[in-house]
């Protein structure tokens, strides 16, 4: 009988965190600037520096550590860990290994099978790398030290994940709750959070864990999925063969689907950890952590029985609204302006996701404001705008943030309220269109909507297609 | 005990330490280094049970810096020391990943 | 500016100056800082052929910047009792603009973008720098002899070595090169040079000196403090460099830095401690009796002086060269041919660029060092060397904690012998690190130790008296060196 596999999965994660400056010293993480811009003597390494802790970066690490149900190390530490590589300026990189900042936690997600609790090893703190760049016209690589020095924190979970979906389903948790604490924007593709999978394979039945491999390199859930199936295949085959699983860090090329080990010669794995001497100790007491915890904001759970409880919108667009914070803040700093979440929710449900997907942009990176947006729907529901021109103000407000009732003014948009104009028109569309209203009255139902466009037309679109619709059945 | 260190170990330990020997250089660190391990040995005659490793002599706790930006462009500085630099970049031997 | 000629007569008349005494002199007029920079050079040019105490000399700068400082004394900018003394700096504190090598040819030509924070503050109060002092390599060697610049040559005889590592800054002090010197001192690499060229030196409390800037060795052990012509000198020096500084964590907030407060001329009362464990064997009987013959004077002004058993002496060197090296090891990792310093010539990748840089851009000691520090840390090795070495190293704070709680001061020798010959001590790295042994301990513990000179020996070399107070107890230190210094009278420099 063929054999039964299961698949192991532990996963490591990098999270950015959301500080304005780096780890160890006053450098902008902000990205984007030019090559070595961002860079000082502490972060490019030069002789006679020395690393002074930010301390937000401990803030947010235990804002983490508490939200994902982990216990707080009071007394903890920073470790360098040494190996050369010319991203790590220092050739050693400050983390912590044997005093990390949060241990032993959990979080929850759903499964097929229901929900499944996911143990979190640890949560340690350490500096980011530089950027290496191939150069294009020379055998060299060149070396930008911007994000050298940018905090990190790294998630280690317990090998508890079986499959990618649940993969997916615990990245998508973390995300989600780091967004929430605002210590994150966790873009898998912009490399503010990234995930290496340690995956090894057992026969169903057997407690032993298999050999190990760390798969790197995954930049897209998509990436994540195919690499999760290409090396429980890889081990299986091995295994088959009677070959064994080497322990060792791999390489996923997503364009070629295949992974390679990141072996040489040079590299012992050997990274002589010890207390860096430079870094004093951290002691945290109860103030600090009930501090951070007093600041834990209403997560997506909570958030959504309050919805339920709160607002009479679809299930659906709880789900959908709450999945990012950023837009659950929108949706109620609407609300709070306009007091019509049906309304809000159905703008956010229909043209923002239209445009979101247009426009392949994130939830988080709506720009435009619960002010502008509180007002556009205010105008609609006035009826000074009809649907269509609402339309219209709405993406021009979703793409530049423009104001509506400004932008409305401006061009003129306003719906012509004066009755005595708007049934000026209509009886001019009358007398212009005999056939047609000879159609209606002849039973011809449909025929009153030609009518409505040519008055909408004539109107130049500022008029309510309802009004004019009434008017004209009165008229005829 | 007598440490006898083998060129395995002074191979492994060069790779750690990126450092490459000569011949001579060698046979010298094997002798060297199996001396000062012996010497050092002598720290197993005391009995260290229950005494906390000291890494830090005072004990000076939560030092912390405010998260603002207090430099700006020093690119050219940083630079200026680079034995090969391109495009505003250290220039490093091709590297696995490129 | 001045146009007086400076002659031999009246530049050795401001060489005889200490630093707190030329200082004043320049406030009162009587000198300026522009002819105290040239007599300096002058100097200079009689003495550093033989001497070698410097790696850098920036003449043109030196005589710029002494000619600043002028204007800004005379326009009442600058009071402090320093200002317009030129100062020598050890080659691994950062001076911005001015080359720092930490006399190895793997940083040859680095210039810093900035100085060191001990460095700034002496200039801040208006000293100038005269340029940069040889050293061994990194601060590894008790001898500068391991510099890759040539060897410093101890200016009472210069057959003999300077010591080191700080040896290029104490032979400077002692043929008045300048008027005092920054140092470092990791396990005795003030105190000892200090002690071999007849000058004063001190290694503060740990944190009590920013560490930014200076070069790493060991950085759980290494201080910058002063090396000065007397404890005045030093004391002042040390006021200006100690402060508590945001950019290094391992600094201390301290409230007691008015030095120079505790120079006064009595001992009455203070409990003196001497270990037994430091008067054993292998110490020169010359230094032996010098030392106790200070021990006397001491006793004679009033102090009560004790002999105790210190213990663990015999353990500090192994813990020490596992505990420097570990860190070391990791520290000059950054030197990798990339950012900054030597890069190898020809090389096949990655790798082999490393290993070529670093094994062409280091000395075979610092190499040692290295390669014991890379092993110490290793899998499998880390628990029994280092963690054990940390242990140890509480034990031995321990030690000295039970001292200090009955004694002010210990009083000992700096090392077991005056100065060596030229060559003798780099054949057996494990001998040169013995000599180490009673000036290691206070770089583990912390405590702050002051090297005075108490005698000559029977070559006319200086043999050095060391005093270690407790943690934060630089000021006992600094009264009971005055208190000798005043009772034992002038010493002397080399010249």
């Amino acid at each position: 009988m063929e054999k039964q596999y299961e698949t192991v999965i532990g996963l490591e994660v990098h999270v950015e965190l959301a500080t304005k400056t780096k780890i160890f010293c006053g450098c902008s993480t902000a990205f984007g600037g030019a090559p070595n811009t961002h860079t000082c003597p502490v972060c490019t390494g030069m002789p006679g520096t020395l690393p002074v802790l930010n301390g937000q970066v401990l803030e947010y690490a235990v804002a983490v550590g508490l939200a994902t149900n982990c216990s707080i190390t009071r007394y903890c530490k920073f470790d360098r860990k040494n190996y050369f590589y010319p991203d790590n300026p220092q050739n050693y990189q400050i983390s912590q290994l044997y005093l990390p900042i949060c241990r032993n936690g959990h979080v929850d997600i759903e499964t097929e099978g229901g929900v499944k609790s996911i143990g979190i090893h640890e949560i340690h703190m350490e500096e980011d790398a530089g950027k290496l760049i191939h150069d294009e016209w020379e055998d060299v690589s060149l070396v930008d030290y911007n994000r050298s020095g940018v905090p990190l924190i790294e998630i280690v979970s317990e090998p508890d994940m079986r499959n990618a979906q649940e993969v997916i389903a615990y990245l998508e948790k973390l995300r989600m709750t780091i967004q929430y604490l605002g210590a994150s924007d966790c873009k898998l593709n912009e490399g503010s959070m990234r995930a290496d999978v340690n995956l090894s394979v057992r026969e169903v039945g057997s407690t032993e864990l298999g050999t190990r491999t760390e798969m790197k390199n995954l930049n897209s859930f998509r990436a994540i999925t195919r690499a999760i199936t290409g090396e429980r295949e890889r081990q299986i085959e091995l295994l088959e063969r009677g070959e064994s699983v080497v322990q060792e860090t791999r390489r996923w090329d997503d364009a070629r689907e295949v992974s390679y080990a990141m072996r040489s010669k040079e590299d012992a794995q050997d990274y002589r950890y010890f207390p860096d001497p430079d870094l004093v100790p951290i002691q945290l007491d109860d103030a600090f952590i009930e501090r951070v915890r007093a600041g834990q904001p209403e997560f997506r759970e909570e958030k959504m029985e309050r919805y339920r409880r709160e607002f009479d919108i679809p299930d659906y667009d709880t789900r959908i609204i709450t999945g990012s914070k950023h837009m659950a803040d929108l949706f109620e700093a609407t609300v709070e302006l306009c007091h019509q979440p049906k309304k809000v929710s159905n703008w956010l449900m229909g043209e923002t996701l239209r445009l979101l997907k247009e426009r392949e942009m994130d939830p988080e990176d709506i720009r435009f404001t619960p002010a502008h947006f509180a007002k556009l729907i205010d105008l609609t529901e006035r009826k000074v705008i009809n649907t269509t021109v609402a339309k219209e103000v709405f993406e021009e407000m979703f793409d530049r943030d423009v104001d509506p009732e400004g932008y409305v003014e401006d061009k003129g948009l306003k719906m012509v309220g004066d009755g005595n104009a708007l049934r000026k028109t209509v009886e001019e569309v009358i007398a212009a269109n005999p056939q047609s209203v000879a159609d209606y009255r002849g039973g011809k139902e449909k025929a009153i909507g030609f009518l409505v466009g040519q008055t909408m037309k004539a109107m130049k679109g500022k008029a309510d297609p309802a009004s004019v619709n009434q008017l004209l059945k009165e008229l005829l | 005990m007598a440490h006898v260190i083998d060129d395995e170990t002074i191979e492994y330990v060069g790779i750690l330490a990126k450092l490459e020997l000569s011949e001579e250089e060698r046979e010298q660190a094997k002798k060297d280094m199996g001396s000062m391990l012996d010497y050092i040995d002598k720290l197993g005659e005391l009995d260290t049970t229950d005494i906390e490793p000291m890494s830090h002599v005072f004990p000076v706790q939560n030092v912390f810096r405010e998260d603002v930006v207090t430099s700006g462009d020093m690119r050219e500085q940083m630079l200026a020391n680079a034995p090969q630099e391109k495009d505003g970049m250290f220039v490093v031997p091709k590297t696995f990943e490129g | 500016m001045t146009d007086k000629e400076i002659t031999g007569g009246v530049a050795r008349e401001i060489l005889a100056y200490t630093a707190v005494e030329l200082g004043k002199a320049i406030h009162e007029g009587k000198v300026t800082a522009v002819e105290a920079m040239e007599a300096v050079f002058k100097q200079i040019e009689r003495k550093e052929a033989e001497i070698h105490a410097y790696v850098t000399i920036d003449k043109d700068t030196a005589l710029q910047k002494a000619a600043q400082i002028q204007k800004r004394i005379e326009a009442g900018e600058l009071q402090g009792s320093l200002a317009g003394v030129p100062v020598a700096i050890k080659d691994n504190l950062c001076t911005e603009g001015m080359r720092t090598t930490c006399s190895s040819r793997i940083l040859e030509n680095f210039v810093p973008t900035f100085s060191a924070e001990a460095v700034s503050r002496l200039e801040e109060a208006g000293a100038v720098i005269v340029g940069k002092t040889n050293m061994d390599e990194f601060a590894m060697g008790s001898t500068t002899e391991t510099s890759a610049f040539g060897v410093t040559k101890n200016p009472w005889n210069t057959a003999h070595v300077p010591g080191g590592s700080s040896g290029g800054s104490a032979a400077a002090v002692a043929a008045e090169e300048c008027f005092f010197a920054l140092g470092s001192d990791t396990g005795g690499s003030i105190r000892q040079p200090a002690a071999y060229c007849g000058v004063v030196g001190m290694k503060p409390t740990y944190g009590t000196v920013s560490r930014y800037g200076l070069v790493a060795y060991g950085s759980s052990l290494d201080q910058i403090g002063p090396l000065a012509k007397d404890v005045t000198d030093c004391a002042t020096v040390l006021e200006i460099i100690a402060a508590h500084d945001a950019k290094d964590s391992t600094s201390m907030k301290r409230e007691d830095v008015d030095f120079t407060s505790a120079l006064v001329e009595d001992v009455k009362g203070l409990r003196i401690g001497i270990p037994r464990d430091y008067f054993g064997e292998g110490l020169d009987t010359e230094v032996k009796s010098a030392v106790l013959a200070a021990a006397k004077v001491l006793e004679q002004a009033g102090a009560v002086v004790e002999e105790f058993d210190l213990s663990l002496v015999e353990y500090a060197i192994p813990t020490y060269y596992t505990i420097a090296a570990a860190e070391a090891s990791s520290n000059l990792e950054r030197f990798d041919g990339i950012k900054y310093g030597y890069r190898t010539a020809d090389f096949n990748g990655l790798h082999d660029m490393y290993k070529k840089t670093r094994s062409e851009g280091f000395g075979a000691e610092v190499k040692r060092r290295i390669m014991l520090g890379s092993f110490v840390l290793s899998s499998g090795y880390y628990d029994a060397y280092y963690l054990k070495a940390l242990r140890v190293k509480a034990l031995i704070k321990q030690a000295f904690d039970a001292a200090f709680a009955r004694y002010d001061v210990i009083l000992g020798p700096v090392a077991p012998t005056t100065a060596p010959g030229l060559g003798e001590s780099l054949a057996d790295p494990l001998k040169m690190y013995l000599g180490d042994i009673y000036t290691i301990s206070a770089n583990l513990a912390g405590l702050p130790g002051i090297s005075l000179p108490c005698g000559k020996d029977g070559r006319g070399l200086p043999i050095g008296l060391q005093l270690l107070g407790d943690c934060f107890q630089e000021k006992k230190l600094i009264q009971c060196a005055y208190t000798y210094e005043k009772k034992r009278g002038p010493f002397g420099l080399s010249v």
